[in-house]
């Protein structure tokens, strides 16, 4: 084994894992992340940033990571901007560095660089402004090319995700030791406990930097909480967002830490969890420094130092050095070089402190400057005393302070709050009442502090004192100096993720930006996917130096959902491609199929399109053929999806009297009504049909895409409005199968399936009845025509309706029958002058569609009122029929209508063709439109337009009813 | 939306627009209406505070609606 530290915690050296980086291949061990790995190997070089180009390696070791991010592939699908800090390695790992070309160490890019000088802040916006056109075409290309992190695969995910939830009395986030005592004394009292950690194994920070004499204590903690059974545990596990009603989102990365998939587990789960009381125990993050080239590879968080050697083993024969402004840092240092790490320096900022034997120990001091092209060889140090000097070192561990993670407190907008007695920014008080801050999320930094600040926030939940002793009971100060920044030459990086520097900030500042928000905007300062983890209170810093204010007077911007990158499959779950909604099947899906009818989609529904004949070559003969057949013979269409809502109750007639414009009180047992729908404001809002099967029961029908709104809106009627009607809804469209039996011999075909007198004098037009089937099923018979012909609808129960679609085909062979699909019935109701969806699209009037006298002037029902307004009734738009002047002219759908030698503008559009089809009745394109004076225009033509199919044509503007405009053929 | 005009009266024109139309914006506590849709397919009258989203009070809308 080479360059590991022995006993290495997070490390199994009895199982060595290959993977390759940049196409060469590295060994590491299991427990390894991809930068621990990567350091063990010296690979300290592992991209390009975003805008510079600059060589950049690893900074941190965890989410925060907003430097080292790779592409990996996996099952052969490309995930770009991963970070190396949280990749687990496998066997068989690929991946590859991201932003450079043509390679990693020589970056022709890096160009930007050298013009760095003019690449600051606002560049873009102030470089490519003119000329205008010049944008889309020449430099947002450019750009796009130049800029940005890795590449997204144009191919679909291949991975399964999948969703769970979960409630729990407490939710506890992060699983470091002020979150394990916490969750253990929660379950010990009998709360169910979830306890989510980011990282593969619990334990936080103490994990990092635990000596052997606490680490058998951290070890039992585990141990105990691992076997409680009061307490769910997520590791891999990431609380991105905190939402409404302590509810947050979490996504668990359940397989990437493998070579594949087992097949079993979804690559994801994103959870949503709901909580009564949620305990961030989410730690706090090291703050680094901003100073002249801090950029470089090597350069990163003390607190990544102390994981990556003690925890992971890396950094054996390693020159490090450190740059720390309080006492933490030197208790890292002399746990390092207990451990045996190299330590070249460290440089305290702090002046009044003791200096230490073990290493070089300079206190009052400042690194000014780093050297290294690929990578920091060397590091400039302004002593106490004002000279200068180099000291050679491979790595520069870093620590101005530690920033508490409190993002999850600011989701639902709670502003942080700068607390000088920890020099951060602390939880605001008016954060969401479930949440409560405990350890170093909370600004307790020391051990004994961390877990004192557990105990409370578990005896505040339970409710009683829990008596406990603290076991860490030495003494461990901070005395935290703060060091945001240092002044001296070369670029100062805030952010390291979008190359954003101190001098952006004074630009931004010297350009009139003095909101933290226009700062943060101007220069995308924390914007980048690492959300301003590091960079946000060093640009805060740098701005509030620029100002001459304080950190708390400048304020901070607010961190917003998610704390971490979400994958947009994680989101989906399983609800994409054909799962993304509900398909719901008519119930003559399976006879249609075996017909080889072509499909279509209406809102969730699958219909039957056509039914083509195997000699039919194009869908519109097989329509024509359909269409015709209604007219001549019968055909059969599945209306199944029209809603049926059932209405019963003393009351239903009042209650349907007052939903509809036209009346319905007198509508007698056994007849069938058209129905107009209004809302409140007038507008039409559904069209149907009612039924009185009985004096107390009426069932309604609704359009296919209205059956939603509509029962929507007759229970917000019947419970809002007339809550003391005795009347009730239920919905019954799934109950029956309803079909249209249409065509001159209907009657015949209807006779010999049902057990009664179908006749036009026992049976007529708008007659309705309860009945059965010569087989004894019970069905409801109608006689209602959407095609204009003699036709019926008949609805049998849904677990029949299959066979009896079939039974029907059967029996009516002799007088042709013929199954038809939805393009027929549109063809047929276009004809026929009917409106349907595209008609009633929610901005037509009665008036406009002709049904003005519909609304019943005698009554208060709902909608008649405004639909009165001045500007409804003056409206002179109205529905007509279109037929072209040159019969074998094409008629679209969208066309506007424009007068003859009129200019195509908005200010001589006189409507717009809402539907067209081919008619076989008149032997050409026919459309129905809107117009307006439609009423002076009939017989005149005018052109129908539509510029984005070069259409241009001229049009007859005629009845809406091309077929049987008297409506003899109904009633025969 | 509990108090809908009587649409017959003289006045129902300007009392049917105001009903339709005009709505305060409040800030702070809010009845409004929810539909259940996936469930009982109740109306409720649900008071919310528009400022934290905290809801306050959840109640029938036929129960309010008959007792108004």
């Amino acid at each position: 084994m080479t360059n590991r530290f022995a006993d290495s915690p997070g490390i199994d050296v009895a199982k060595p894992v290959h993977f390759q980086f940049d196409n060469r291949t590295y060994l590491g061990y299991l427990g390894d992340t991809l930068a621990s790995a990567l350091l063990a190997n010296n690979v300290r070089l592992i991209g390009r940033s975003f805008k510079y180009h600059r060589p950049r390696g690893i900074f941190s070791d965890g989410s925060d990571e907003p430097n080292a991010l790779v592409t990996v592939l996996r099952e052969g699908h490309p995930e770009p901007n991963t970070r190396a800090t949280e990749i687990e390695i496998y066997d068989g790992l690929k991946a590859w560095s991201q932003n450079a070309w043509p390679s990693l160490r020589f970056d022709l890019l890096a160009v930007n660089d050298w013009l760095s000088k003019f690449l600051t802040a606002g560049f873009y916006y102030k470089t490519f402004m003119w000329p205008a056109r010049f944008w889309e075409a020449l430099y947002e290309p450019m750009i796009r090319r130049a800029a940005g992190l890795g590449r997204l695969s144009d191919t679909p995910d291949p991975s399964v995700y999948d969703k769970g939830y979960l409630h729990p009395d407490v939710l506890v986030i992060g699983a470091g030791m002020a979150g394990l005592v916490c969750s253990l004394q929660l379950a010990k009292a009998g709360q169910a406990v979830v306890l989510v950690d980011e990282h593969a194994r619990f334990g936080g920070r103490l994990l990092f930097s635990a000596n052997a004499t606490r680490r058998p204590w951290l070890d039992t903690l585990v141990e105990e909480v691992s076997k409680h059974p009061n307490i769910q545990r997520l590791i891999r596990t990431v609380v991105f967002g905190s939402y409404d009603h302590g509810v947050y989102g979490a996504v668990t990365r359940n397989t990437e830490h493998q070579a594949a998939d087992p097949g079993v587990l979804p690559k994801q789960t994103y959870w949503t969890i709901s909580a009564r009381q949620t305990i961030l125990a989410t730690g706090a993050l090291t703050r680094s420094i901003a100073f002249p080239n801090n950029d470089r590879p090597g350069i990163m968080t003390m607190s990544a130092i102390e994981a990556y050697a003690v925890y992971y083993g890396a950094l054996k024969g390693a020159s490090v050095a450190l740059l720390i402004s309080h006492e933490e840092g030197r208790r890292t240092a002399l746990r390092l070089h207990a451990l045996g790490v190299d330590i070249k320096a460290v440089i305290d900022t702090r002046s009044d402190v003791l200096s230490l034997t073990e290493f070089p120990y300079f206190t009052g001091s400042q690194v000014v400057n780093t050297a290294g092209r690929l990578g920091l060889t060397r590091i400039r140090v302004r002593l106490s005393d004002g000279a200068f000097q180099w000291i050679n070192a491979d790595y520069l561990g870093v620590s101005g302070g530690f920033n508490p993670t409190i993002q999850l407190t600011c989701h639902q907008g709670a502003k942080p709050q700068w607390d000088a007695s920890i020099e951060a920014f602390r939880a605001a008080d008016n954060r969401p009442g479930d949440q409560r801050c405990i350890g170093g999320a909370d600004g307790a930094f020391g051990l004994g502090a961390c877990w004192q600040s557990a105990i409370h926030a578990a005896e505040a939940i339970l409710g009683q004192s829990l008596d406990l002793a603290n076991p860490f009971n030495e003494s461990e100060p901070i005395a935290l100096q703060s060091q945001y920044v240092v002044d001296g030459h070369g670029p100062t990086f805030v952010d390291m993720q979008n190359d954003v520097t101190t001098k952006d900030i004074q630009l931004s500042h010297q350009e009139g930006m003095s909101s933290v928000e226009h700062v943060k905007r101007y220069t995308t300062l924390g914007m980048a996917t690492d959300q301003g983890k590091h960079s946000n209170v060093l640009g805060l810093a740098s701005l509030a130096q620029a100002t001459g204010q304080s950190i708390a007077e400048t304020g901070t911007t607010l961190s917003r959902p998610p704390y971490t990158g979400v994958s947009i499959g994680a989101l989906a779950g399983h609800y994409r491609d054909l799962d993304f909604k509900p398909t719901r099947l008519t119930p003559s899906h399976q006879a249609a199929t075996a017909r080889h009818a072509s499909f279509v989609e209406v809102g969730n529904w699958l219909r039957a399109q056509w039914f083509p004949m195997p000699h039919e070559k194009h869908w519109r003969e097989t329509v024509d053929r359909e269409v015709i057949a209604v007219r001549r013979n019968v055909g059969v269409c599945d209306v199944t999806t029209l809603g049926k809502i059932d209405v019963q109750g003393e009351d239903a007639a009042a209650f349907l009297n007052h939903v509809y414009a036209n009346g319905f009180l007198k509508l007698p047992v056994g007849k069938t009504r058209y129905g107009l729908m209004l809302r409140e404001d007038g507008i039409v809002m559904d069209d149907g049909t009612a039924a009185r099967l009985s004096e107390t029961q009426f069932v309604v029908t609704t359009t296919t895409a209205n059956a939603v709104p509509v029962y929507r809106h007759m229970e917000y009627v019947r419970q809002c409005l007339c809550p003391k009607m005795d009347v009730h809804l239920i919905s019954t469209t799934e109950a029956w199968a309803q079909f249209a039996v249409a065509g001159p011999r209907s009657r015949e075909l209807i006779a010999r399936l049902v057990a009664c007198d179908v006749s036009n004098e026992i049976f007529p037009f708008m007659a309705c009845a309860e009945i059965h089937l010569k087989n004894g099923i019970r069905a409801r018979l109608f006689r209602i025509s959407f095609s204009g012909e003699l036709a019926f609808e008949i609805a049998v129960p849904t677990r029949v309706g299959n066979a009896f679609f079939e039974y029907l085909l059967e029996v009516g062979k002799d007088l042709e029958v013929t199954p038809y699909g939805t393009e027929a019935l549109s063809v047929l109701r276009i004809e026929k002058g009917h409106a349907a969806g595209a008609e009633l699209n929610g901005q037509t009037t009665a008036k406009q569609l002709g049904l003005e006298r519909m609304v019943s002037q005698t009554k208060d029902s709902i909608g008649r009122v405004l639909a009165g307004r001045d500007a409804l009734q003056n409206d002179t738009t109205c529905l007509v029929g279109l037929k072209p002047v040159t019969l074998s002219d094409p008629l679209v759908a969208g066309a506007h209508l424009v007068g003859l030698g009129k200019p195509i503008d908005a200010a001589h559009d006189l409507g717009h063709v809402t539907s067209v089809a081919y008619s076989p009745h008149c032997q050409s394109m026919i459309g129905l439109a809107y117009l307006k004076e439609g009423a002076s225009y009939q017989g005149e033509r005018v052109r129908a337009v539509s510029l984005l199919d070069h259409q241009d044509i001229e049009v007859h503007v005629v009845s809406p009813h091309s077929v049987d405009p008297d409506g003899e053929r109904l009633r025969v | 939306m509990l108090e809908r005009p009587d649409g017959m009266q003289a006045d129902a024109l300007q009392k049917m627009t105001e009903y339709a139309y005009q709505r305060d914006n409040l800030r702070g506590l809010h009845r409004e209406l929810w539909f259940h849709e996936q469930g009982d397919r109740a109306w409720l009258v649900v008071t919310r505070n528009t400022v934290t989203h905290e809801i306050v009070k959840v109640e029938f809308a036929d129960e309010v609606a008959c007792h108004d």
